[in-house]
């Protein structure tokens, strides 16, 4: 069975999550609400034999097609156009919400991968049902999504920060966190000990961020 | 006195610990009741960095990821932004590839060997494995000029041909000629000769490394039955890699999803029985043997056939050196190419190659911008080490050793 198939058969099988299957190069990619999540997420283990989760992918789509150097007439401020800091502006009304995660499961049975893509809530924090029950990887790779994006996953049985230093605040991936981040450690002579402060660095892009078409 | 557990905290800097593990051990006596490792001491942000570069600039953070496979790891990095562009590398592109990639295989495995034998108390090795590690690390800087982190690879090919000689010791006050001409016995030839040379060596190299261990009393007690996992949990805990063919799973993606040209090459993919830590040994041991043959087979090929290393449009290419210094459109697309980038079509692409330490994977998120919007690592050692808790329970203090050894986890991919 051809992929292209293979996405009718699941599409028309699992009609009743409300999913919507496209195909992305070779592998079947699927939306699914938050709510169906955990009941599909168990038919695609136990029906459709994806052993493995192999990855979790949060992705922040606050930013998604701006550009640093956008503008119509000459200018004679040059270079500095994208020394400004990156506007951050409402959500946008094309994406439904501002937070996706995307989970990468591998069936070694049939030899297949497929890509789930669920959106998450719009409470604050974004949540997103966990996993961990279906697939034990699931576990690290979602603390792992809560820690850098700050995505709730309901039900992980230890959300705690895993990669950022003990006793960060903020989610450093999120697109409105800066690169440079907020907080810098240097060793304070009088006090003789290391302290936190606000960074004395500022962001400054090396290269402009442009949208070129093909035959731009 | 009351009997109660002990807390005890291991690393982050402990010799054993590969790196800048830190574990929070219960123990039971001698016995692990519990395990939480904290990792994100050397959590770089690379993913993060990489969003503001243009993606070309990130190719040598990739090879920071895990930095005893360097290759490796810029593989599937190239391969998703191919596949982004939708372009694919010449020929001879790929054979060079899947050659560099088995030599960084060998080199990972010779470390890990080295370093798990050190850990449990095989000194030996690892002064054996590290010299054949160095002939390995000079194929390196012939062919990009640097020892380590190569950044040889590119989105439509490879960064430049093999070269045709080697670089030779010279004599000094220190080295007599005899001495240099004895050292430079292999490197009178091409690249592709002294990878030969070390193929027809290392076969009886490996047969040296297995005397030492394969039947000796002391590996086998530190190993076998230590650190079992079942095939079904080894899948529930997204294992993949040598961790999950030690299990007894078939499952290798050279073979199974095939990339570059590992579908015309010949070889085996080993699988354990047991799922322990002496089986993982085995299955390593085997893979550094078919890893050789690969290489074999591939210089056959690169001697037999010449082209171009990398794709002509020069859309997603430097132009050549001579061209741009003649011709104007080739003196502006170079500016272009290394100022602004190109800028990928809009999508998202999972691409993922069989790593040394399993599946690296690496998931790319183009929204047409000359910068990843985003990009996320799928590190093999992470789901590994996340494990470790499991597979330590109910084991002795002195085994976890054995398990983070047999686990072969190395920072750099960890916390990224």
């Amino acid at each position: 069975m051809d992929s292209e198939e293979y996405s009718k058969t699941l599409e028309e099988r699992f009609h009743q999550y409300k999913i919507d299957v496209s195909m992305n190069r070779a592998n079947p990619e699927i939306e699914v609400n938050h709510e169906h999540m955990i009941e599909f997420a168990n038919k695609l283990k136990k029906d459709e034999s994806y052993e493995i989760l192999m990855d979790v992918i949060a992705v922040d789509f606050l930013t998604y097609g701006d550009v640093d150097w956008k503008t119509n007439d000459a200018t004679n401020t040059g270079y500095s156009r994208a020394v400004k800091p990156t506007i951050i502006p409402d959500i946008d009304e094309t994406f439904k919400e501002r937070f996706a995660v995307f989970y990468q499961l591998l069936s070694i049975s049939n030899n297949q991968r497929l890509t789930l893509k669920v959106f998450a809530s719009e409470s604050n924090p974004p949540s997103v049902p966990s996993l961990v029950d279906i697939w034990s990887s699931a576990d690290w790779f979602e603390r792992e999504a809560f820690d850098l994006m700050g995505i709730h996953f309901e039900g992980h049985p230890d959300l705690r920060r895993i990669l950022t230093d003990y006793g960060f605040i903020g989610h450093p991936f999120r697109k409105d966190f800066p690169t440079n981040g907020n907080l810098e450690v240097v060793y304070d002579e009088e006090k003789e000990e290391v302290v936190y402060q606000p960074v004395s660095i500022s962001t400054r892009p090396t290269v402009p961020r442009v949208i070129r078409d093909r035959n731009d | 006195m009351t009997e109660s557990n002990l807390t005890l905290n291991f690393g982050p800097q402990h010799p054993a610990a590969h790196g800048v593990l830190r574990l929070i051990m219960e123990l039971d006596g001698e016995v692990v009741t519990n395990l939480d490792p904290h990792i994100g001491l050397l959590h770089r942000g690379t993913e993060k960095l990489a969003e503001i570069k243009p993606f070309n600039h990130s190719i040598g953070y990739m090879d920071r990821m895990d930095y005893v496979s360097m290759m490796c790891c810029e593989h599937p990095y190239v391969l998703a932004i191919e596949s982004l562009l939708e372009i694919e590398p010449p020929k001879r592109a790929q054979y060079i590839r899947v050659m560099f990639d088995e030599i960084t295989r060998i080199m990972n495995h010779l470390l890990w060997l080295g370093c798990h034998g050190l850990d449990i108390g095989a000194m030996a090795l690892f002064l054996y494995c590290f010299r054949e590690r160095e002939d390995l690390y000079d194929a390196y800087e012939a062919v990009s000029g640097a020892r380590m982190h190569a950044t040889y690879y590119r989105p439509g090919g490879v960064y430049r041909d093999l070269p045709s000689e080697m670089s030779k010791y010279k004599a000094n006050k220190f080295i007599s000629e005899k001495k240099v001409k004895k050292l430079n016995y292999n490197r009178e030839g091409s690249l592709l000769d002294f990878v030969e040379d070390f193929t027809d060596r290392f076969p009886s190299l490996v047969d040296e490394y297995e005397t030492l261990l394969t039947d000796n009393r002391i590996w086998k007690q530190r190993t076998v039955d230590i650190g079992v996992v079942t095939p079904e949990r080894a899948m529930q805990l997204g294992f993949t890699g040598p961790m999950l063919r030690g299990s007894g799973i078939e499952w290798d993606l050279r073979r199974n999803q095939s990339y570059e040209v590992y579908d015309e090459l010949d070889f085996l993919v080993p699988v354990g029985v047991n799922g322990d830590c002496y089986d993982r040994y085995l299955v390593r041991i085997e893979e550094m043997r078919q890893s050789n043959l690969i290489i074999q087979q591939c210089i056959n090929w690169l001697r037999d056939n010449s082209g171009p290393v990398m794709i002509e449009d020069h859309k997603y290419r430097a132009p050549k050196r001579d061209s741009m210094k003649h011709d104007m459109e080739s003196l502006i697309y170079h500016f272009k190419h290394f100022t602004e980038g190109y800028s990928v079509p809009e999508g998202n692409t999972y691409k993922a190659i069989e790593h040394p330490k399993g599946e690296f994977g690496v998931f790319l998120l183009s929204d047409g911008a000359n910068k990843p919007y985003r990009l996320k690592v799928r590190a093999p050692s992470f789901a590994h080490l996340a494990a470790i808790d499991e597979m330590s329970k109910g084991h002795m203090l002195a085994d976890v050793v054995s398990i983070i050894g047999t686990l072969d986890i190395v920072f750099g991919e960890i916390d990224r």
